[in-house]
């Protein structure tokens, strides 16, 4: 039995201002849609009419082929997992676990079995008997994701599971996400953040959110190699934002004349031109631009430049620099014309 | 590194103290323990000693009176706090819970409730309840009876009056406490639970009733304790067949001018609250370990 998610024009008001606006998006069964965007875009508010604790006030919200909008949560079957864990202090792991299980009326017999096969999947099995508060972070998380899973949801809802753990346990746990939906293919999986690494290893497609709006949707490739609209190439990536006048076989950058692919963009048009900053090369080569360093900044293995160009801030990603140009300095930069997308709107450079 | 964490701070504190400190520890508690001494364990000493006068202690328990007064004190004790918990948890519910106007301003008069002396809401009661109050009055008003004092509501002068009046005072203390604890409640915990599938009584008794916990023992014994001394409620409601320890307590050492009995009692008043305190607090530390 497998089940996803429809958003169906789900909106959400409170008093004048509008933070969900008119959402449309499925949730394909088994798929791990990724809500990204920014923080008070309204990804939590979109993930809590699933769970029933918002009600839209607009809309309907389908999980399978039920029309859950006006169920109290309590009859949704969900899995949810949330940033602060939420553990029941009084209880042990154990008894978390099987929360969910007693509350559904589960057949007493089969839940130790099924509490630690749970324990077990999240790799907290010799803990069982402990009390929430004597886990780290990181293993209280894995308790809360058993307790969601522990009553096999066909939904699985994970607000900004690993926000609070720190960089290092959260790759981890990252790997054990993934591993966990190999291993739980018809589950459909919501999940919210607002960092991209995450939504870009998890997701089999990402939505993209900002200002209340569904602003992009597809798989990582997509969004990020072609991106559709500017916001999405800046949030995911961080892409440089050109603003170009088309050409007959390129763009034309403040009087320079770049050799891109313009696809049916209309010659004389303005457009965005989008390049990553780790595609731009230091030195000469094809569609050279020229300009001065602004900043530099040592990331490790790369060393971020930042070059005004014409008036307009390039930011490039190149391999760790031996001797860093002077700040000021005269730098040329290039790009392969397949590395480069072409977006119709014209924006802002930033 | 565990090692060395786990031991290090332990020596800068230990050590810190003694050098900024140069009077000894002792010379600061000099003061409260005079103060402590002077207004309460001096009169509570010449208490116990005018009670251990010969006799007054096997003639006092030996009596009727003192065991009816016993009994009363304690059932009516522990009845009202039972009550002020059943009904304490379940107005703080409400009040913290579900959303209705006004939820605020009904949580912040109950701090102005506390302040309240307890013959007032007793005051009250005689008012709406009494021989002579309201609700007789309307019955006699509809049945054309020829007294007020003919209506059927004669039970504030019973023990059940008495009861009635202290569940109705002390029920902000469970709740004031109570109410701290709720919001105090991680929100989250209750989505969670709820999307898990568990329904609002559930919730209720699952996670928010063990988590508040140490809150409802804290109002409870208060409770109880205030009970076991309580003297302007019953006072007032004129029970006449309710004697509890303290009224015992007033009427052999102001009635009857027997000091050394009023003495005996007021110990055996004082063993049981003391008592009580102590059971509640080997319980509760008990629960929260
Ligand atoms: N109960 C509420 N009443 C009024 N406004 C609300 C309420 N809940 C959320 N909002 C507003 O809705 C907007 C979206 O909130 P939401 O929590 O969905 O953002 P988010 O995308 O999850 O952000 P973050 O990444 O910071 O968690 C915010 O501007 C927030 O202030
Ligand atoms: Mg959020």
């Amino acid at each position: 039995m497998t089940s996803g998610i429809r958003f169906d024009g789900v909106t959400v008001r409170y008093g004048d201002t509008t933070v969900l606006d008119a959402l449309t998006l499925t949730v394909e069964p088994g798929e791990v849609m990724a809500l990204l965007g920014p923080s008070g875009s309204g990804k939590t508010t979109a993930l809590r009419t699933v769970a029933g604790f918002v009600t839209p006030s607009a809309g309907r919200v389908h999980i399978g082929d039920r029309d859950v909008t006006d169920l109290p949560p309590y009859k949704r079957g969900i899995g949810m997992v949330v940033q602060q864990y939420a553990l029941f202090p009084h209880l042990r792991v154990d008894e978390n676990v099987a929360f969910g299980l007693k509350a559904r009326k589960h057949p007493r017999a089969e839940i130790p079995g099924r509490v630690a096969e749970a324990l077990e999947m999240t790799g907290m099995g010799a803990y069982a008997r402990r009390h929430p508060r004597e886990l780290s972070g990181g293993q209280q998380q894995r308790v809360a994701i058993a307790r969601a899973l522990a009553i096999r949801p066909d939904v699985l809802l994970l607000d900004e599971p690993l926000s609070a753990l720190d960089a290092q346990l959260r790759s981890g746990m990252l790997a054990e996400l993934a591993r966990l939906h190999r291993e739980l293919p018809d589950v459909s999986i919501l999940y919210v953040t607002h960092d991209q690494v995450e939504a870009l290893t998890l997701a089999d497609r990402i939505s993209v959110m900002d200002r209340a709006r569904l602003q992009d949707c597809g798989t990582p490739q997509e969004l990020y190699r072609r991106p559709r609209t500017a916001f999405t190439a800046s949030f995911v990536g961080n892409a440089n934002l050109l603003p170009v006048r088309v050409g007959p076989d390129g763009v034309d950058l403040a009087g320079t004349a770049l050799k891109v692919p313009v696809g049916d963009a209309a010659p004389g048009a303005a457009a965005t031109l989008c390049v990553r900053p780790h595609l731009i090369g230091l030195g000469e080569g094809p569609n050279a631009l020229r300009g001065r360093i602004a900043e530099v900044q040592w990331r490790g293995a790369t060393h971020r430049l930042y070059v005004d160009v014409d008036g307009h801030r390039v930011k490039a990603d190149v391999r760790e620099l031996r001797d860093t140009p002077p700040l000021g300095s005269e730098v040329t930069l290039h790009f392969a014309p397949e590395d480069a997308v072409l977006l119709a709107a014209g924006v802002n450079d930033g | 590194m565990a090692s060395a964490q786990a031991t290090a701070p332990p020596v800068v504190t230990a050590v810190r103290p003694h050098r900024s400190r140069t009077v000894p520890a002792w010379v600061w508690a000099l003061p409260p323990v005079a103060v402590l001494g002077l207004v309460f364990l001096y009169p509570l000493g010449l208490v116990v000693q005018e009670s251990l006068a010969p006799g007054a202690y096997a003639e006092v328990l030996a009596s009727a009176s003192f065991r009816d007064a016993l009994v009363t004190t304690v059932w009516l004790a522990v009845g009202a706090t039972v009550g002020c918990l059943v009904l304490g948890f379940v107005l703080a519910l409400i009040v913290a819970f579900v959303p209705f106007p006004g939820a605020k301003a009904v949580s912040r008069f109950i701090d102005v409730f506390l302040s309240f002396p307890s013959f007032l809401i007793t005051l009250a009661l005689l008012f709406v309840y009494g021989t002579v109050g309201m609700a007789n009055g309307l019955w006699t008003g509809a049945t054309g009876a020829d007294a007020v004092s003919d209506g059927p509501f004669h039970f504030l002068t019973t023990p059940w009056g008495v009861l009635l009046a202290e569940i109705t005072y002390f029920t902000p203390f469970v709740m004031r406490p109570l109410l701290a604890a709720f919001s105090q409640l991680d929100t989250a915990q209750l989505e969670v639970a709820s999307s898990l599938g568990a329904r609002p009584a559930r919730i209720v008794r699952r996670v928010i009733l063990p988590e508040v916990l140490p809150a409802l023992a804290a109002g409870g014994s208060l409770v109880l304790v205030m009970c076991l001394n309580e003297f302007g409620i019953v006072l007032f409601t004129g029970a006449k067949g309710v004697t509890t320890l303290p009224m015992l307590v007033y009427s052999q050492a102001i009635l009857e001018s027997d000091y050394a009995a009023a003495c005996v009692v007021a110990v055996v008043n004082v063993a049981l609250s003391v008592g009580l305190y102590a059971v509640y607090r080997v319980v509760s530390r008990r629960a929260g370990a």
